[in-house]
């Protein structure tokens, strides 16, 4: 499992952030798109090492964050059934709805089992089948084709007791939204290497083509994100608005072809409500109708109606990285990791977490 | 003093040997002196023990006593590298020894789930026999409770332990100071991602194993070369980050690792990786970090590194003067960041 030493290394690191002290004067505003790229920034204290006239924004990446309050309060609702077991990744455990969370429900005696893939919920189904299981199908096109497939597993092994309630969005949409934002002030972007892996480099081509941005597409070590910002740093200087691929031990320029397969195969693109952003076109994965049948809204006949969240807490800004963290007055005085009041505190991967955690 | 045996009586399905455990090997009948007699008196046996008190008779020498208590409920009960009963033991012999004291008695507690595998308890009893004899302790008294089933899981066990505390040695975790040097003996994180990994069942392969370990014998012996070592701490729940952050707040100091210096098996690097946990906040069950003045921390580490327990120790960052008396980290590419104390659940993240 030899993956990780070669890229936190201290002598390239040391290299790389010397090379990019040198690249350019001008003042230049990058922005991560990913949570799992925050996060890392923060863990490696890079902000530390960047020049000055460098700033890193916090973009909308985490799909915690990014989910309406509405769709945490219709889970818990759902969580509450006596005919449900609920299967969900670990971090929408702590995300507090308007009266409740799922760690709550789980404590007074709702069936809340975190998995670690949506494959998982197949054996849970198998194993109960005088229960309904519903998977809180939430993340980007990392996670949308697991949920297809495993759709496609169910029908295969004749299971019917197998919902999927999605929340599941895309990110070059949102992308769009945040460069045509006039407030933002934007140089290049860092690709979320683990989304890329998916929709491939192609996808973000129309940042270069129809607005003039470059991006690197990199991966979540230190040297990846090093290598990144100097590669996005010479592009910016040079004023060459490419998208580069700074991780092509992962990821290629089509994506990955069966992954995308799967996901046409099952879902079609709607609309989508971000958390603090609002409605973006074509930004959601909603089940078509070949796949209706394992829509848990449909199924439980739930009304749906979406609405955003938490008052007072500035998510949104923080989401379009026009604002950071410490700027809102809730943070560290009311809103913290043991008592969250916006998603981006909650979230492992939120921008306001990796404040507290890192950099308090 | 007075240590508690409780064992009663009451005879029901006198003498059929059975090969699960029933609510009537609790009720303290036949069944249950069965059970003491084939499966605890068998491995734990010894003179105070066998006297089968209602409390163990002690006779202690001491100045100070140090006493502490821990219960375990493991899911697994079986782990590379363990199993629940060893846990029960070097936990409680740990929280011992690095108070500076050396292990004497245990006692031990079972809650057992209707229906558990004799054989299961057997091997645990037996694994706890050979962790007590190896660690030089002896488990003088002990408890017995048969629960309907599902109402535990599988077995839970509760240790408290007795040790006296060695003359001369104040180990307290108010006393860490500038300028001291952290020691951790060897790779850190192997026991939570261990479980963690037999737990869900990743299918990782490599060599992840726990590394659940008595320690009296290393803090004995880095005690021998320096009996004024500062604080020692076992790092157990919430990893070698909580341990600091304590020891921060107790002495007031500031804490800075480094983070090129950790030393972390590639298994567990990996596998945290993969699924987004910090090897810093992932659970140990065979590792200590001491706090010891500069002029004789090469001293401690090379007789730490003598030691089967100690050969991977190794110095992973210093007490400072800084302002701010937090825990931070010298990351590998020369930034520095917060290592905050782990608060809820660990819980491992989408993508």
């Amino acid at each position: 499992m030899k993956f990780v030493d070669e890229f936190r290394s201290r002598d390239y690191s040391k290299l790389l952030v010397e090379n990019l002290q040198n690249l350019s004067r001008d003042k230049i505003n990058v922005m991560e798109v990913c949570g799992t790229h925050t996060m890392a920034i923060f863990r490696y204290g890079i902000r530390d090492v960047l020049p000055a006239n460098v700033t890193l924004i916090s973009g909308p990446g985490c799909p915690v964050c990014v989910t309406p309050q509405s769709y945490i309060d219709t889970a818990l609702e759902l969580s509450s059934r006596e005919d449900v077991i609920m299967a969900t990744f670990g971090d929408m455990m702590k995300v507090p709805g308007r009266k409740s969370s799922l760690l709550k429900k789980k404590a007074e005696g709702s069936d809340i089992r975190l998995v670690y893939s949506p494959m998982d919920c197949l054996t849970l189904a198998a194993d109960n089948p005088a229960k309904k299981i519903v998977f809180l199908a939430v993340g980007f096109e990392t996670t949308a084709p697991m949920t297809a497939v495993t759709a496609m597993e169910a029908r295969k092994n004749g299971l019917s007791n197998l919902f999927f309630f999605t929340a599941h969005k895309i990110v070059p949409p949102v992308m769009e939204a945040l460069v045509t934002d006039k407030e933002l002030n934007l140089d290049g972007f860092l690709l979320p290497g683990n989304v890329s892996a998916i929709i491939g480099t192609e996808s973000y081509e129309f940042l270069s083509k129809d607005f003039n941005i470059p991006g690197v597409v990199t991966g979540f070590e230190p040297v990846d994100i090093l290598q990144g910002l100097n590669t996005l740093i010479s592009l910016i200087s040079k004023k060459d608005y490419s998208i580069a691929n700074d991780y092509k031990r992962i990821v290629r320029t089509s994506g990955n072809s069966e992954a995308k397969e799967y996901m046409n195969k099952a879902f079609n693109v709607v609309d989508s409500n971000w958390r603090g952003i609002g409605k973006v076109p074509k930004s959601g994965l909603e089940f078509n109708r070949d796949f209706e049948e394992f829509d848990a809204l449909k199924h439980f006949k739930i009304s749906y109606e979406e609405y955003d969240g938490s008052s007072g807490c500035r998510c949104g800004e923080i989401l379009k990285g026009k604002m950071n963290p410490t700027q809102c007055p809730l943070f560290e005085q009311i809103c913290t990791p043991e008592n969250p009041i916006g998603s981006c505190m909650v979230s492992s991967e939120g921008t306001c977490a990796a404040y507290f955690r890192y950099y308090n | 003093m007075q240590l508690i045996l409780d064992i009663t009586t009451n005879p029901e399905n006198g003498g059929v040997k059975l090969s699960t455990i029933t609510l009537s090997h609790g009720s303290g009948g036949t069944q249950t002196n069965q059970l003491i007699n084939d499966v605890f008196f068998k491995y734990f046996g010894n003179d105070i023990l066998n006297q089968m008190n209602d409390a163990a008779h002690l006779a202690i020498d001491f100045k100070k006593l140090a006493f502490t208590t821990d219960s375990f409920v493991v899911n697994p009960l079986f782990f590379k590298g363990g199993n629940i009963g060893k846990l029960a033991v070097c936990g409680t012999v740990n929280d011992l020894a690095v108070s500076g004291a050396k292990p004497l008695y245990l006692t031990c507690a079972f809650i057992i789930e209707e229906g558990f595998s004799m054989a299961d308890l057997e091997t645990i009893v037996k694994t706890m026999a050979e962790e007590a004899e190896n660690s030089g302790v002896k488990i003088v008294a002990g408890d017995t409770k048969v629960v309907e089933k599902g109402k535990v899981d599988g077995v839970y066990i509760n240790t408290s332990g007795i040790g006296v505390i060695y003359e001369d040695v104040n180990i307290n975790c108010a006393n860490a100071k500038p300028g001291d040097v952290i020691i951790v003996n060897g790779t850190i994180g192997d026991h939570g991602m261990t479980i963690l990994c037999e737990r869900n069942n990743f299918g990782f392969e490599g060599d992840l194993s726990s590394d659940c370990a008595s320690l009296n014998t290393l803090v004995d012996c880095m005690l021998e070369v320096y009996n004024e070592i500062h604080v020692i701490r076992d790092a157990t729940r919430g990893g070698v980050a909580a341990v600091f952050n304590e020891i921060s707040v107790s002495s007031n100091v500031s804490i800075v690792l480094e983070e090129n210096l950790l030393p972390i098996k590639e298994e567990v690097k990996g596998a945290a990786e993969m699924l987004g946990f910090d090897p810093l906040y992932i659970a140990n069950e065979g590792k200590l970090c001491a706090f010891v003045p500069e002029a004789q921390a090469e001293q401690v580490l090379l007789a730490m590194r003598t030691h089967p327990l100690g050969t991977n120790a190794a110095i992973i960052g210093r007490v400072t003067e800084e302002v701010g008396k937090k825990v931070y980290m010298k990351t590998v590419v020369g930034g520095k960041r917060l290592v905050d104390m782990p608060s809820g659940i660990l819980l491992p993240r989408i993508c």
